[in-house]
């Protein structure tokens, strides 16, 4: 790796403002943490990414510039690493997550399926996230679930055996209108 | 200083050890098609056009990266790579969209010569016509992502010699793209010196000086061997 | 913490434990099936029995039969009863389970252990999986653990580590194979200085649950198995790289990893020895590709996952340069166990080229889905149609998927080949990292084939240009054939661009991602060919 050190680095803030960002969002202090604690090492840069992505729900420019800042990266490497991994985010996602899990398990016990409900009753593709913000539909590699294939994960909380309509059910409970 | 002996295409070689196949071929007058070997940057074997069969082995080596040792015997034309190789530019081909008729490099673009190199007149896979744009927003030069083959010689470049960093790959797979900054326009990177050493090691009109026409385009890699001997020889040879 | 302190945490952990365990699988499998809730019922309904002063409820890792989850198993600790295992348990049968410690019968389903799924297996990696919470590493020591590491330190010099692991047969889990002992002796003779132990715990295939099983369930095996490790190859930092899609096995790691702090067992001068060892742990970010160990060392350096040429191998020149010994975690937590036996009784098990045991995820199609554990050499048919009791469809099983996106389909016809390295590989297929995915009449083999070239396209990392553009060719050649819009020719060019990437590609995932369709043409060649215009006289 070449010294980046002696590189022209981009002076948004002054140095100094690792401490406290500008707009005092208070969100920049667990980033500033977690560099410290990593010695503003640049091999922490996907940790200092995870807890980014956990702060922010996503990872904005801002944010980007902030973490090259101090790991002393350059930005194109940081935007480079930061789109190479499927679980970074460089766009906000929905208040709640539907993660349909797409394994080869899930897939041969009926997953395609549930994808395709999603779009028909909700107009939700995979990717996407409903008009209203609501709903994020994203799908996974494996989760390792396999044993209860086809599996779905909402808000976190993993769901195994799962069918159209359970899936339905479970993503209508999160709009406003559920209620009713 | 030890000497490794060897044999590419039935002609006995004496290099150094530590030599690249690919540089004792060289010394033996022997060509093995490259992209993304630039010399003077570190070598990543990407472009996989440098494969070479190896007796005694049954993978497919790649000459830019891999030493030679004592007593190989490497075979660097075979049919089977010819094929292969051919059919690797092909992927090149289908995958962007080259348009040598209004490319500046036409005439002076290395993608062009591997094309006519290996024999390929058309692509047997079908094109895939990618959406991809344009950024004129630097001052003197800019970057047409339709005529980029990820060879990643711009980045290295950039890193290596001049020590600015601009260029990165982002995202993966088919839609990885090279961007300058935070993917922003490169004329708003602040860490671009303007140096030009990636318009010089640019392999196609990707990267190009604004202003030049079609088949204009000439590239001046001296400037980089000039560069490279100066740093690592300390000699001022230009 | 010497060795007379270890066995007094031992016997003291042994004095806590009461004298009935019921065992509630709470990984997680079974935890998405609702074994929280569960387990918070059967305590209640301890308490309201009023046996609190002999009875404990407990969680515990995997159970293994994750299809008849929740999982509930009540042992007793004298052995003086036959455990009864209890499948599909609801929070309204937990007041049963725990009535009927005093007589009666409990109303949730009983599993039967007598069951070839579990008679079968042989649980080397998977011994205290199930039985011990993976949360506490009392319960862990409890067992013997830990003890293999003090044995080594005190009775072994380094070599003779390296030997005993070479003696044993053992090789890579992670799919390659590559014998474990010559992977230690390289890093091992590399000079000292710098070097370091990588745990792979990427498990990106998917259908593949193993190592999260045992991560997630018996936790401090691997970093006994690590620090083991890195005391044969003298290294003193370990890292374990596991995905983020793990959450439960990354908190029982971390929690794991403190504990073992705490207890000196991870640190400085462990056992008083002068050998120093410590782990961190750096989770992944969602790239199938970091499973192969160049990427997984870019990653773990903080950068793209990309894949470089090897040589140089990671033993040499590895995370940052220094030598790097990377094993993936089902290999490690076989080696406590090959110390604590003996490199002898490892080698008795299991194939004269294959040692030992493998853990297998059965999923799919099969009746019986969840993890096993078998002797190498076991047969297909054994593992399918016993242990997993066939499928349920008519015509029966049609094949079964090994080795992930790396791997083959093996027909039903080849179900009786036993399951070894070689044996596999002969068939196309590969062992990987053991997801064994149950296929049945139903599943069309050209759709599978896509299926494994879409997530090959989706997770190629793009460095290299048969990869990058020729899974996405390849993708495309699948999507022509399944839309009835192939010809012969399509075919011709389908297998000529299927051998071009796999023999061109940068790494592991560009060389194995033809290998299921290069498989299902050459077992259900005919699906592909009934896909075919008819213009090309066949038909």
């Amino acid at each position: 790796m070449s010294p980046l050190s002696s590189t022209p680095t981009i002076d948004r803030q002054p140095p100094s403002a690792i401490n406290e960002h500008p707009s005092g969002d208070k969100r920049f202090k667990v980033l500033d943490i977690t560099m410290k604690r990593n010695q503003y090492r640049s091999d922490a840069l996907i940790e200092v990414l995870h807890k980014a992505q956990e702060a922010f729900g996503y990872l904005e420019e801002d944010v980007l510039y902030y973490i090259a800042r101090g790991l002393k990266l350059p930005l194109s490497r940081v935007y480079g690493v930061a789109t190479f991994y499927h679980l970074f985010s460089l766009k906000p996602s929905g208040a709640h997550s539907c993660v349909v899990c797409l394994g080869t398990a899930c897939y041969v016990k009926g997953a395609g399926e549930l994808l395709a409900a999603l779009e028909r009753e909700m107009g939700l593709k995979e990717g996407e996230t409903t008009p209203d913000g609501q709903v994020s539909l994203v799908t996974a590699r494996c989760i390792g679930a396999c044993g209860i294939a086809p599996a779905a994960v909402f808000d976190g909380r993993v769901a195994g055996k799962q069918t159209p309509e359970s899936v339905l059910a479970a993503i209508k409970e999160w709009l406003p209108d559920a209620a009713s | 200083m030890s000497v490794r002996t060897l044999r590419i295409n039935g002609i006995d070689v004496a290099v150094e050890s530590g030599t690249s196949i690919l540089a004792a071929a060289k010394q033996a007058g022997i060509t093995i098609p490259t992209l993304c070997h630039l010399d003077g940057v570190s070598d990543v074997g990407a472009c996989r056009l440098c494969l070479v069969e190896i007796q005694g082995s049954n993978k497919l080596l790649p000459a830019c990266v891999t030493e030679v040792a004592e007593g190989m015997d490497i075979q660097t034309e075979t049919p089977k790579l010819q094929e292969y190789r051919r059919m690797t530019v092909e992927l090149l081909f289908s995958e962007g969209n080259h348009v040598c008729a209004v490319c500046v490099a036409n005439g002076n673009c290395e993608l062009q010569d591997m094309a006519i190199a290996v024999g390929m007149d058309h692509t047997r896979f079908p094109y895939r016509f990618p959406d991809r744009d344009l950024d004129v927003s630097h001052p003197q030069f800019g970057i047409d992502h339709n005529r980029c083959i990820f060879c990643t010689r711009c980045m290295r470049v950039c890193d290596e010699i001049e020590g600015a960093h601009v260029w990165d790959v982002a995202q993966r797979g088919a839609a990885v793209r090279m961007i300058t900054g935070l993917n922003q326009p490169w004329g708003e990177v602040e860490a671009c010196t303007s140096c030009g050493k990636c318009v010089e090691a640019c392999p196609t009109g990707a990267i190009f000086r604004q202003g030049s026409t079609v088949a204009e385009m000439q590239r001046d890699r001296s400037t980089l061997e000039f560069l490279v001997t100066a740093r690592e020889k300390k000699e001022w040879t230009r | 913490m010497d060795l007379a302190e270890l066995l007094a945490i031992r016997q003291k952990e042994r004095d806590r434990q009461k004298s009935t365990r019921i065992h509630c699988c709470t990984a997680a499998g079974c935890l998405s099936s609702g074994s929280a809730a569960v387990k918070a019922q059967l305590e209640a309904a301890v308490d309201a029995e009023g046996l609190g002063a002999s009875t404990e409820v407990c969680s515990v890792g995997c159970m293994r039969f994750c299809g008849r989850g929740p999982l509930v198993e009540v042992v007793s600790r004298e052995g003086d009863r036959e455990p009864i295992l209890y499948e599909q348990v609801t929070t309204a049968d937990a007041a049963s389970i725990v009535k009927a410690l005093k007589g009666g019968e409990a109303t949730a389903p009983l599993g039967d252990r007598n069951h070839p799924f579990f008679a079968r297996q042989f649980p080397i990696v998977l011994e205290n999986s199930g039985k011990i919470d993976p949360e506490r590493i009392e319960e862990y020591i409890a067992v013997g653990g830990y003890q293999q590491l003090y044995r080594v330190l005190y009775e072994y010099d380094p070599a003779e580590v390296v030997d005993e692991i070479t003696r044993s047969g053992l090789r890579g889990r992670g799919g390659g194979g590559y014998p474990t002992g010559l992977k230690w002796a390289t890093v091992a003779k590399m000079p000292a200085g710098q070097k370091y132990v990588i745990c792979n715990a990427d498990e990106g295939d998917p259908g593949a649950f193993m190592d999260r099983s045992v991560l997630e369930s018996d936790p401090h095996r691997v970093l006994e198995g690590m620090a083991i490790a890195g005391y044969a190859i003298g290294a003193n930092h370990g890292f374990i790289y596991v995905r983020a899609e793990y959450p439960l096995a990354i908190r029982h790691l971390q929690k794991a990893i403190q504990q073992a702090k705490r207890y000196s067992l991870l640190g400085s001068q462990i056992f008083g020895s002068p050998f120093d060892f410590k782990i961190d742990i750096r989770v992944g970010a969602g790239a199938f590709v970091c499973g192969e160990e160049t990427a997984l060392i870019a990653s773990v350096e903080g950068r793209r996952g990309n894949p470089r040429p090897r040589p140089p191998y990671p033993a040499e020149s590895g995370l940052w340069g220094c030598p790097t010994l990377i094993n993936n975690v089902e290999t490690l937590a076989n080696i406590p166990a090959i110390i604590r036996e003996g490199a002898e009784w490892y080698a008795k098990i299991g194939t004269e080229k294959s040692k030992g045991t493998k853990v297998f995820a059965l999923t799919g199609k099969v009746r019986n889905t969840g993890l096993i554990e078998v002797p190498m050499g076991t047969t297909l048919r054994q593992i399918v149609e016993e242990m997993g009791g066939g499928v349920a469809t008519a015509g029966g099983v049609k094949a079964v998927q090994t080795g992930g996106p790396s791997g083959g389909c093996i027909p039903a016809s080849a179900l009786d080949t036993s399951v070894d390295y070689e044996s596999l590989t002969q068939l196309g297929s590969i062992m990987g990292s053991g997801g064994m995915i149950v296929m049945d009449n139903e599943t069309n083999m050209v759709d599978v084939a896509r299926f494994y070239m879409e997530f090959c396209r989706g997770e190629s990392c793009g460095k290299c240009i048969p990869c990058r553009a020729g899974t996405v060719q390849l993708y495309q050649m699948l999507t022509k054939i399944l839309n009835r819009e192939a010809s012969e020719g399509d075919l011709e060019r389908l297998e000529a661009l299927c051998y071009m990437v796999r023999d061109t590609s940068l790494c592991g995932l560009g060389m194995t991602a033809p290998n299921p369709v290069l498989s299902t043409l050459r077992y259900f060649r005919q699906e592909y060919e009934e896909l075919l215009q008819p213009a090309t006289g066949k038909r």
